[in-house]
């Protein structure tokens, strides 16, 4: 008797394998299938049901909603009040990702570059901590610390410098009575809420830039200055980018933030929870909602065009 | 003579390793200088400690006789091939081979041009516009060379630059190197533990083991007359003798190192050693055969024109011209 060359599939388990392996597109198709409906149909699908919506107007008289296409509500953007309130939230959202950026960097830097084993464990436990906590138990907190009889308040007059949150205060527009309701207090919570979102792409694109270009760059002459410019920043961009587009969109859309911090002048997000909520205008609330979405596909466009993703 | 790079009783010890120990070598200015050695031999920290990404722990690095300690890689007169290439990969090649003069602040037109003709040196025309990801291992080999070339260095640094190569792109661009060198004039220090590569190469080879130079001298005299046994056994991979061995055979009852190749077979009785022949492998130019002597095992390498090899068990005598066998220094 012979013995066989091959192996007998083994159960089940083992038959599926080799299923898989004679129809490797099957397996794939298996992987993807949860997923892909959950992209397709519930998300995708809720996008266009929204695109949809703010095609429609309401009646100013009935308040019902009128089911003919027209351009009507996106018009009404542009009128002043609801104008302002994109203008808002956009500068803001930029303020915020930039000086995102700028704070996350040197810790995206040490992390990536220089530490190791526990110190690296350390930075993980310390950025992700903070997402540990209720995001309203985080807000409520900053609320207190800017607040007038803040722990904030108390320390700057504790070291004598209140002239100097007085003056920053009496600055138009972003001062205020206090921090917690100026816009430098909004812009303060939202820096803290979303710093995490931008460190940890910007330390993986820059864990991921080989040190030995940073020393061919050092090597063929290139100051410190330059070898950021040229190398670090070029190579580090789509991670950069990937942390904006969180901390960018997170807070176009955000609308706790302000409402619990800052002046009670509204962000996009409180203009679409009103106009969907008490006003019933549904079209304008999906109207709203369409451009932050508008914003980001420009920006992207932006980026991508201007190189940022060359490295990847 | 100038010196290029004078090492003067350096060390680099990382803790408890001693990485570099007590280094002191001069590299005259034109020379092409190999650095050979096994991996971790101290040879590469050597190459860091030149182009200034390490620090001496003791002694002093003069390049071109300036103490150079407390300079920076950026203001050293000195360019590096590195071992992987490290080309940028964001920019085109063009690019690439511009950045050390862009950093130096030369113009975008003056830049380009020089970056033209050094890319035509290394025989790269029309390879400007692509990105190095596009290139193969050789392209991007010579891509490295002209971006630290195109600085005009007065010392080049070579850290591995061939070991990613295949065998006959690896000969041809060691022909080119040496050609070059010579063309340009400009000192080469060069990394590799291949010893082939350094033999073939280098005017001057110094030869590391464990943080400290062992030998050096010309790519001759370290082949021919290798100090130790350590020098004997990496470079040309040379039979060592045990001083026992060595008195047998007739020579001074000391370690002693003998060529494979300057061994000939021939009928038992006569000959300084007699022993059975163990393996013979076939090499292309001729045949590698392993001979047991006792307990040592002896290499003959014969050339593929002399008589068919002897089959593995026959008894064979060694002889050789009693110059050939060279006695050496025992071992630190």
């Amino acid at each position: 008797m012979s013995r066989a060359a091959h192996r007998a599939p083994g159960g089940l388990a083992g038959r599926l394998s080799d299923l898989f392996w004679r129809r490797p597109g099957l397996f794939l198709l298996l992987l993807l299938a949860l997923p892909l409906t959950w992209l397709g149909l519930v998300y995708i699908g809720s996008l266009l049901a929204l695109l949809l919506q703010s095609f429609f107007s309401i009646d100013e008289f009935s308040g019902l909603i009128n089911y003919d296409f027209t351009l009507k509500t996106y018009a009404e953007l542009l009128r002043p009040a609801n104008f302002d309130i994109i203008l808002r939230t956009v500068l803001m959202a930029a303020a915020v990702t930039v000086a995102a950026a700028i704070v996350a960097f040197p810790i995206a830097y040490y992390a990536a570059r220089y530490a190791r084993g526990r110190m690296k464990a350390l930075f993980y436990l310390a950025v992700m901590l903070p997402l540990w906590s209720s995001y309203l138990v985080k807000v409520y907190a900053w609320k207190l610390i800017l607040a007038k009889e803040g722990i904030l308040n108390w320390a700057v007059e504790g070291i004598g410098a209140s002239a100097v949150l007085n003056a920053v205060l009496a600055i138009p527009v972003i001062g205020g009575n206090s921090l917690s309701v100026s816009y430098i207090g909004t812009f303060l919570v939202f820096l803290y809420v979303w710093l995490p979102f931008m460190i940890l792409p910007l330390q993986a694109s820059l864990e991921r830039v080989p040190a030995n270009l940073l020393e061919a760059s050092d090597d063929l002459g290139a100051g410190s200055g330059q070898t950021f410019r040229h190398v670090i920043l070029p190579l580090a961009m789509p991670g950069l980018i990937a942390g904006s587009i969180f901390t960018f969109s997170l807070t176009l859309g955000d609308y706790i933030i302000p409402q619990i911090v800052g002046s009670s002048r509204r962000f996009i997000g409180q203009a679409v929870y009103q106009h969907q909520g008490t006003a019933g205008n549904i079209p304008l609330a999906a109207a709203f909602a369409v451009v932050p979405i508008l914003i980001m596909g420009l920006y992207l466009w932006a980026a991508k065009r201007k190189g940022a993703f060359d490295a990847l | 003579m100038t010196l290029a790079v004078e090492f003067d009783h350096v060390s680099r010890h990382f803790g408890a390793v001693r990485a570099v120990d007590d280094v002191s070598l001069a590299v005259e200015e034109g020379c092409f200088f190999a650095m050979l050695g096994p991996s971790g031999s101290g040879k590469t920290t050597c190459l860091r400690l030149i182009s200034g990404f390490e620090r001496p722990t003791a002694g002093h690095v003069r390049i071109f006789g300036q103490n150079s300690e407390t300079i920076p890689p950026n203001r050293r007169p000195v360019n590096t091939v590195f071992q992987d290439y490290a080309l940028f990969p964001h920019l085109s090649v063009r690019e690439n081979v511009a950045y050390g003069p862009k950093m130096a602040g030369v113009d975008r037109r003056r830049r380009e041009a020089a970056a033209e003709e050094m890319l035509a040196l290394v025989k790269l025309e029309g390879y400007g516009d692509r990105k190095p990801a596009a290139l193969s291992g050789g392209q991007r080999q010579r891509v490295a060379l002209a971006r630290a070339l195109v600085n005009r260095p007065r010392v080049l640094l070579l850290d591995e630059p061939l070991g990613a190569l295949d065998l006959k792109l690896r000969e041809a661009m060691q022909e080119e190197l040496k050609t070059l060198q010579q063309s340009l004039g400009i000192t080469f220090v060069f990394v590799t533990h291949d010893q082939g590569e350094a033999l073939s190469m280098a005017d001057r080879v110094a030869v590391f083991n464990h943080g400290r130079i062992v030998q050096h001298g010309t790519p001759q005299e370290v082949y021919e007359r290798p100090r130790t046994r350590f020098v004997a056994d990496f470079v040309g991979s040379a039979n060592v003798l045990s001083p026992e061995l060595s008195a047998r055979a007739g020579g001074p009852g000391r370690w002693a190192s003998l060529r494979a190749e300057s061994i000939r077979l021939v009928a038992p009785p006569s000959g300084r050693l007699s022993g059975t022949v163990r393996t013979v492998r076939y090499l292309g130019a001729g045949h590698r055969v392993s001979v047991s002597i006792g307990g040592d095992d002896l290499v003959v390498i014969l050339p593929a024109a002399t008589a068919p090899p002897p089959a593995t068990g026959t008894e064979v005598g060694l002889d050789w011209a009693a110059e050939a066998l060279h006695e050496m220094e025992p071992d630190a």
